[in-house]
């Protein structure tokens, strides 16, 4: 624990520490460019500067370890010349555009100079001009506001795993390059726009469409996969504008993934604003009393067990609420959350969470991924794991698809057989296993929606068991969920209840009369012909084919709402913008149904459904705290099928009707799933 | 002739895998990318004086390294030429010392004689002109170094020359154009000529008395400097009395290699001691 003493305070920091981190400890506001707390220091932009006694010449703070002792000084003419001087350093190449730059407002380089910087340039001559370089469809480039601070290529090297950035060329004809002018292909390539401390990296969809002044910052949460993202929506009237990160350490510590940050078009895009009624035939546009009359009419005399409800993989938990209570009302036994048929049961609570806890894979020493790829599933779950890795000591291995992770992975095999091998104990990996003091497993999706899903969600508890995955301080069972509804979905219990129909049962001809889809977009609802099919939703996607009454609902930026992330932790999502048109919050449409059906609920508010979802699941209202679950009750052991493990996901850029209708998604899988080309070329953009 | 292609693939011929195999037993196996910068040299040698992507790309999955690492060291070298160039790379020096000596009349030989402006590439591609930073030779300013060897001691016309027999297709000799050799003093001797004043005697440990135990250097010695560095007045006292410790050496079995022994063990140096 070196003490040191800072403007004459004396500070004891711990060991390790940066005599930056030192000065902050203090109190002490030191600028910066080119360091950043997640990246390794690089020391190149000099703004850190602070005077040491002893030393002749001012040291840069960021890469000065602290020690102890010393005697470091942020106020002093000498420091104030330093910034000053570099300062007018950085900007005899910086464009005076920041009336145009998209950065205006929030850039650092902005903010500094402002406070720190001289007041004139004696540097007359021309500035140096840069090509834009070609980052892909997402990050547009204005290579001229560069300043070489390099966290860009740190971020994608370090974070990232993706190394694509460099430095090219050196001195004054340095310049951030790709090279070869391709596309970043890393699927969190978004967070260099925010790490870019100047204008030079910017979201391409969001470039010169507002200034950071006229937003309106809601803080709320991500619902494109199930880690929970923290997000900021930054909105301009009834239109989403941007979305950012938030810091919150324990899910996203401050990244996202481009999906979560790109896919808000979508948000304006193929929007369901008015009710529609099937007539003759055809859907015509229709209002709500129409729409809910439509409903109410097929309804009577329907008995319970002839009407389903499927769940969609966006649907807040105030939704869900309504749709259990209207279920029991109606005597529906049909109801299931679980869109892709996946075999996790409400009834373990421990055997569908990610126990571990996205924090908590930094403690484990050894990862067994089964059939999942999380690197598309859960961006930033497998930031983490990268992370870890990257710590050293930590091995992977990897039953399933192989697929760049971007940190080594061991595969151990395809499928069932493999699986059972390490549950025996015969596989070459079991003795990694074996030696780990804190192994962890992680379970996809992929291969729980199995038709022997039961069974092999069995013997992966089988397989924690053997190797003390699980113990006191410690629980290494992990199944990873994609979808953001899903783990909130099953808290409440939206599966069937006795003799009730799960999704597939649901979707056979003839089984129902009223098929209520709630935003379930990704089942097949086309061939139903005797059945009276409602969709609620956003998008008219998927779902809406074969609907008979569409009623139009809110997206995740558009109301309050709870998600439960695959975690366990329940987070709360708020109104950003309020939906468009005739559409209404879900949970509110689903109250006047009850009423227009004669079996009013009693939900009247927000805090009405809010204390009946804390009735229903006490951990839900709690928010951002994780109930730990216990361990057990996992599947029903089974034979496995000799089919390969694979990941659920087939496109990263277009898994919800959000990201369907987005056409910066659309561009995204043409270009990087599909191996296409947009036709970019060097001056593309 | 004309400028090496660029090329669709590239990969290191078989005769190059000893050479290859030498650079690589430098580096640990964990660290093979440390071996980037000969293998760049060795690639850009055997493309005809430059490196196409190809190359750098290649030599990328050779050390199993990302890519834009490659491109970087090989953009941030000078040396490494990145676009096609002339086979025959002549390269002026024009910092300060080689100018204040006459680099002017360098760059202007060579511009009249090979026709080119700095920075282009003949149209036959034989040779490609450009300027360099300092080489390292000011003693020897102002000076050319054409491809691997260093043409020191210029004028025009002494540049000319160079340049003319290479583009007759000989190998004029590399070195010094004036005669002198090395960087000996131009003209007299004017140092070290007064006798008596020094106390810098050279100091030689008891192994100079003991020549069987003078350690033996177990490699061919280094000549180190030019013999011609080493003329003296014959009755110069510390040249005397060098010549006396090293007389004792030669005595014992060294034969006319003067043994020094550095005061820090296990570093030997020798040089070469020219008889008298």
């Amino acid at each position: 624990m070196p003490k040191l003493t800072i403007d004459g305070q004396e500070i004891e920091v711990p060991a390790g520490s940066t005599v930056l981190q030192a000065c902050e400890a203090a109190g002490r506001e030191i600028p910066v460019f080119c360091f950043h707390p997640r990246l390794q220091i690089a020391g190149n932009c000099r703004m850190c500067l602070v005077e040491m006694e002893k030393s002749p010449k001012p040291i840069a703070s960021c890469a000065m370890p602290a020690g102890d002792g010393m005697v470091i000084k942020t106020d002093t003419p000498q420091v104030h010349k330093a910034r000053k001087g570099v300062l007018e350093l950085l900007l005899i190449n910086h464009p005076l555009d920041c009336p145009i730059c998209d950065q205006g407002g929030e850039c650092d380089l902005q903010d500094i100079t402002l406070f720190y910087g001289p007041d004139s340039s004696r540097f007359a001559e021309n500035k140096r001009p840069v090509a834009d370089k070609y980052l892909g469809p997402l990050i547009s480039t204005h290579m001229t506001r560069c300043i070489h601070c390099t966290r860009c290529i740190r971020f994608l090297d370090e974070i990232a795993g993706v190394e694509e950035l460099g430095a090219c060329d050196r001195g004054e004809h340095m310049e951030i390059t790709t090279w070869i002018e391709s596309a970043l292909t890393s699927e969190m390539s978004g967070n260099i726009i925010d790490l870019c401390p100047v204008g030079a990296l910017n979201s391409k969809p969001y470039e010169y469409r507002a200034r950071t002044w006229e937003l309106r910052k809601t803080e709320s949460i991500d619902v494109m996969d199930a880690v929970g993202s923290n997000i900021r929506v930054d909105a301009r009237g009834s239109e989403v504008m941007r979305i950012l990160p938030r810091l919150h350490e324990d899910v996203n510590e401050e990244w996202i993934s481009d999906k979560t940050r790109f896919a808000y078009d979508g948000l304006k895009k193929r929007r369901l604003d008015v009710p529609f009624v099937k007539k003759d035939g055809k859907l015509a546009t229709s209002t709500w009393r129409a729409a809910f009359a439509a409903i109410r009419d097929e309804l009577k005399d329907v008995p319970g067990n002839r009407i389903g409800f499927v769940i969609g993989d966006q649907v807040d938990c105030e939704t869900m609420v309504l749709v259990k209570d209207l279920a029991t009302a109606l005597g529906s036994p049909n109801v299931d959350c679980r869109q892709d048929g996946t075999k996790l049961t409400a009834a373990a609570r421990g055997a569908y969470l990610f126990n571990t806890t996205i924090a908590g894979i930094e403690q484990a020493d050894a990862c067994l991924l089964i059939g999942t790829n999380p690197r598309h599933e859960a961006p930033l779950v497998n930031a983490r794991l990268r992370k870890r890795s990257r710590m050293g000591g930590f091995k992977v291995g990897r039953i399933g698809e192989p697929f760049d992770l971007t940190y080594p992975v061991t595969d151990l095999g395809a499928g069932g057989q493999t699986l059972r091998e390490l549950s025996d104990g015969k596989h070459s990996f079991a003795e990694v296993l074996e030696n780990a003091s804190r192994p962890m497993l992680i379970l996809g999706q992929g291969p729980l929606a199995r038709a022997d899903g039961a069974a092999i969600l069995a013997l992966a508890g089988e397989v924690a068991e053997r190797f003390g995955m699980v113990g006191d301080d410690w629980n290494g069972f992990n199944v990873l969920h994609t979808a953001a509804s899903r783990v909130g979905g099953l808290d409440l219990g939206l599966v069937p209840g006795e003799g009730g129909l799960d999704v597939a049962g649901m979707l056979q001809p003839g089984a129902l009369d009223v098929l209520f889809l709630v935003g379930a977009d990704e089942v097949e609802a086309k061939g139903l012909d005797g059945t009276f099919v409602v969709y609620m939703g956003t998008h008219g996607d998927r779902g809406v084919h074969g609907a008979d009454v569409i009623l139009p609902g809110a997206a995740f930026t558009e109301k309050h709402g709870t998600y439960v992330n695959t975690e366990g932790r329940p987070q709360r999502a708020k109104l950003a913008v309020f939906p468009p048109g005739e559409a209404k919050e879900d949970w509110k449409i689903l109250r006047a149904l009850s009423e227009v059906l004669g079996l009013t609920l009693p939900l009247n508010t927000m805090g009405d459904v809010r204390r009946r979802m804390a009735e229903i699941a006490p951990s839900l209202a709690r928010i951002d705290e994780i109930e730990p679950a216990p361990f057990g009750g996992f599947g029903v052991a089974g034979d496995i099928g000799a089919e390969p493990f694979a990941s659920p996901l087939r496109d990263f850029y277009l898994t919800n009707p959000i990201a369907r209708a987005s056409s910066v998604m659309q561009e995204c899988s043409t270009l990087f799933v599909q191996g296409g080309s947009t036709g970019a070329t060097g001056t593309h953009g | 002739m004309s400028f090496a292609p660029d090329v669709e693939t590239f990969s290191f011929p078989d005769e190059l895998r000893p050479e290859i195999d030498r650079i690589l037993a430098k580096y640990p196996e964990a660290r093979k990318q440390s071996a980037v910068m000969p293998l760049l040299h060795l690639a850009q040698r055997q493309h005809g004086g430059w490196l196409p992507k190809a190359a750098l790309d290649h030599v990328a999955e050779f050390l199993e390294m990302p890519k834009i690492r490659v491109y970087e060291v090989a953009s941030f070298y000078d040396m490494y030429n990145t676009k096609p160039t002339g086979r025959v790379q002549v390269r002026v020096c024009t910092t300060t010392p080689c100018w204040l000596c006459g680099s002017d009349d360098i760059v202007r030989a060579a511009k009249d004689t090979l026709g080119l402006e700095i920075g282009e590439s003949s149209e036959d591609g034989r040779f490609f002109l450009r300027e360099f930073e300092c080489l390292g030779a000011c003693c020897n300013a102002p000076m050319m170094w054409i491809d691997d060897d260093y043409y020191e001691d210029l004028d025009y016309a002494k540049a000319v020359a160079v340049l003319e027999a290479l583009k007759r297709g000989e190998t004029p000799e590399p070195g010094p154009q004036s005669g002198r050799k090395g960087s000996e003093p131009k003209g007299e001797r004017k140092t070290l000529v007064e006798a008596g004043r020094s106390s810098r005697t050279p100091k030689q440990p008891e192994a100079a008395t003991q020549p069987s135990s003078a350690p033996v250097p177990d490699e061919t010695p280094v000549r180190k400097g030019r013999p011609e560095d080493h003329q003296h007045e014959p009755t110069d006292p510390i040249a005397e009395a060098a010549d006396e410790q090293v007389g004792k050496v030669k005595n014992g079995s060294l034969g006319d290699e003067a043994v020094a022994i550095d005061p820090e063990p296990g570093r030997t140096t020798t040089t070469k001691k020219d008889a008298d």
